[in-house]
């Protein structure tokens, strides 16, 4: 293992801004990980420690290609993770929305520029990332379809779900999208969890990188197969919104079978207790995603579900 | 007359409500056009808020020359400017980053598809944003490339100082004014000022440039002033200062004057070795419309912006 300094940059009263880099393996980059790009990421980098861990034991017995090459980055904005602030503290700007950088531009750009310019010629890129909007997934690999997307690859993780996103304007900036832009091969590893550590969600996070790194030969281990992933496209989904705002209680949780009819989650009347909306499953399926914040507004999704007609069979 | 544009529930006693004031002749032929001026999108923004009590103060002074209609929205984000937040509150993306909205979408996506729905009628329309804390900038319309044809000759009518048409971005396309642009309801953005300040002057030249976009709308038969002949972006290349070292940035010449090529524009200082970090010069003869008003910088803060003009003094 090889801890490298990928990037600097100084500040006037801080230590200076370090991304470091671990290298496993082979000189030829081949697989690049990356965890926390925003402050408030931390079972991101938490995931990203236990792959070194993991790597680190995995090279010292030799189970490992001589030629191919491993990069794991736990924290591109470290930052932030110290200021417990999720974007950039002095002009909450996102650096996941500022690849593929400029390094005469802006700080939050220069820092994306002079870290894509070491990551932008892998043949395969890994995020652990987090969603724009608070709440819970069920594990799975998501691929923006970029027209240079990769599905087929995205199996070798084993994760139970391969989710394909048509970019909006917004995504066009992010890590993701600018490293498959680039030719990597790229991949957003979800697991429930961001600000609370999840050791259990991260443990599943970590296997399926380790199993997707023992497809390509990287690593020599032996590990169970993993999900045969089901692929659904995001526009699949059945949205959940609510008609009222007040405090919200779910009933489900992510990868919870459910029928149709099913109470899915209740809201309060905020200041009275009283039950003022009962939010019934509109189709059998299984809990893709849920809110995580009990204060809720109205018309605003709570729970995106995947449709299955069979669910009742695997209802428990 | 006060109108509300859009409502929503929030969780505890309270809705998000975006009003709008109406100002129309008392007696209506049904064929008025209408101008909507916009502000507020961004909570920390707050040179719209005495545009819009100036424009009603004129027209209620003189009442009998308003010939159409007057649509004020002094606050499309009331949480952000209450909060001083640039983006809503709670939600992690820019207010105009999710235009056109969806009425079927979350709060803010509903919200924003409901403005969308009641300024797409109007004849022309000005959103105005300030800069935000770190730059301070002179009264400038931003026009995507795209609609320039369309768009610089009503921004030549709007008394400002420049006029910067800018390339295409793919993250733009969610902006308020693209989203109505692209509809076919001509907005003009303006960005001046700095944020969380107002700055009179700036608001007063910006009504005088409304009245004459009224007055060529036929909204308005009152006087109005000959508007000022604004520096055209494409007329010459604009020229970035970033900052090479962090510290505290201290200018050394005053905003929106003429620079020539190394003349110094500020210092970058460090108070704890008490030294001068850096020294930033003009590398071309131009106009500095942008400067920074923050002091504390890091390394690629960006200080001011100069258009490239040869032999003009302002």
């Amino acid at each position: 293992m090889k801890k490298v300094q990928l990037y600097e940059l100084k500040s006037l009263y801080r230590d200076s801004l370090k991304i470091y880099g671990y290298q496993f393996g082979g000189s030829e980059k081949t697989v690049c990980i990356v965890g926390a790009i925003r402050g408030n990421e931390v079972q991101q980098l938490y995931m990203c420690s236990q792959l070194v861990k993991v790597l680190k034991t995995l090279e010292k017995r030799g189970q490992m290609d001589s030629k191919q090459g491993i990069m794991v980055v736990p924290a591109v904005n470290p930052y932030s993770l110290n200021t417990n602030t999720r974007f950039w503290a002095t002009d909450n700007t996102d650096i996941n929305r500022m690849f593929p950088g400029y390094d005469l531009g802006e700080t939050t750009q220069r820092i994306a520029g002079g870290f894509f310019q070491e990551v932008n010629d892998y043949t395969y890129g890994i995020h652990f990332t987090s969603f724009y909007l608070e709440g819970n997934f069920t594990p799975h690999v998501r691929i923006m379809k970029t027209g240079y997307e990769n599905v087929e690859i995205a199996k070798e993780f084993g994760m139970p779900y391969i989710m394909l996103r048509n970019p909006k304007p917004y995504d066009t900036t992010t890590l993701n999208y600018e490293w498959q832009l680039w030719g990597t091969q790229a991949f957003s590893v979800y697991t429930p969890g961001t600000d609370q550590i999840d050791r259990a969600q991260a443990r599943e996070g970590v296997n399926a990188v380790l199993r997707f790194l023992a497809s390509q030969g990287i690593i020599r281990i032996s590990q169970d197969g993993g999900y045969r992933s089901r692929i659904i496209e995001e526009e699949e989904l059945v949205t959940v919104r609510t008609n009222r705002s007040g405090i919200l209680f779910f009933h489900c949780k992510c990868g919870d079978h459910i029928r149709e009819g099913e109470t899915v989650a209740e809201i309060m009347d905020a200041y009275e207790g009283e039950v003022i909306e009962t939010i019934q499953a509109p189709c059998s399926g299984r809990i893709f995603y849920h809110g995580s914040n009990p204060l809720i507004y109205s018309n605003t999704a709570v729970v995106k579900i995947i449709r299955d007609p069979q669910a009742e069979y695997f209802q428990q | 007359m006060i109108q509300t544009v859009a409502a929503a529930p929030l969780p505890a006693a309270e809705n998000y409500i975006v009003k709008k004031q109406r100002l129309q002749p008392e007696h209506l032929s049904g064929r008025e056009k209408r101008i909507s001026i916009v502000t507020g999108i961004h909570g920390d923004e707050l040179e719209g808020q005495y545009v819009c009590y100036e424009i009603q103060r004129r027209i209620r002074e003189h009442s009998e020359a308003l010939t159409g209609i007057v649509d004020i929205y002094p606050a499309l984000n009331p949480l952000g400017i209450d909060s001083i937040t640039r983006g809503i509150p709670h939600f992690d993306l820019d207010m105009n980053r999710i235009f056109p909205g969806n009425s079927e979408g979350s709060m803010a996506e509903y919200i924003a598809s409901e403005i969308i729905e009641d300024v797409r009628e109007s004849d022309l329309c000005i959103d105005i944003h300030a800069s935000n804390i770190f730059l301070r900038e002179i009264p400038q319309v931003r026009i995507n490339e795209m609609c320039a044809d369309t768009l610089v000759p009503f921004a030549k009518r709007l008394n400002i100082d420049y006029i910067w048409v800018h390339g295409a971005a793919t993250v733009l396309e969610a902006t308020f004014a693209h989203s109505l642009n692209m509809i076919g309801t001509p907005v003009l953005v303006v960005e001046m000022g700095v944020g969380m300040r107002v700055t009179k002057e700036y608001c007063k030249e910006l009504v005088d440039g409304i009245f004459v976009e009224m007055k060529d709308l036929g909204i308005w038969q009152g006087d109005v002033i000959e508007p000022k002949h604004p520096i055209i972006s494409t007329d010459g290349e604009v020229h970035y200062l970033n900052a090479g070292y962090a510290g505290v940035f201290i200018p050394t010449v005053e905003h929106w004057t003429s620079v020539k090529k190394g003349s110094k524009i500020g210092e970058i200082i460090d108070p704890l070795n008490g030294v001068i970090r850096e020294e930033i010069f003009s590398d071309c003869d131009g106009v500095l419309f942008t400067l920074r008003e923050y002091p504390v910088v890091s390394e690629g803060s960006l200080l001011g912006r100069i258009l490239e003009r040869n032999g003009e003094q302002r």
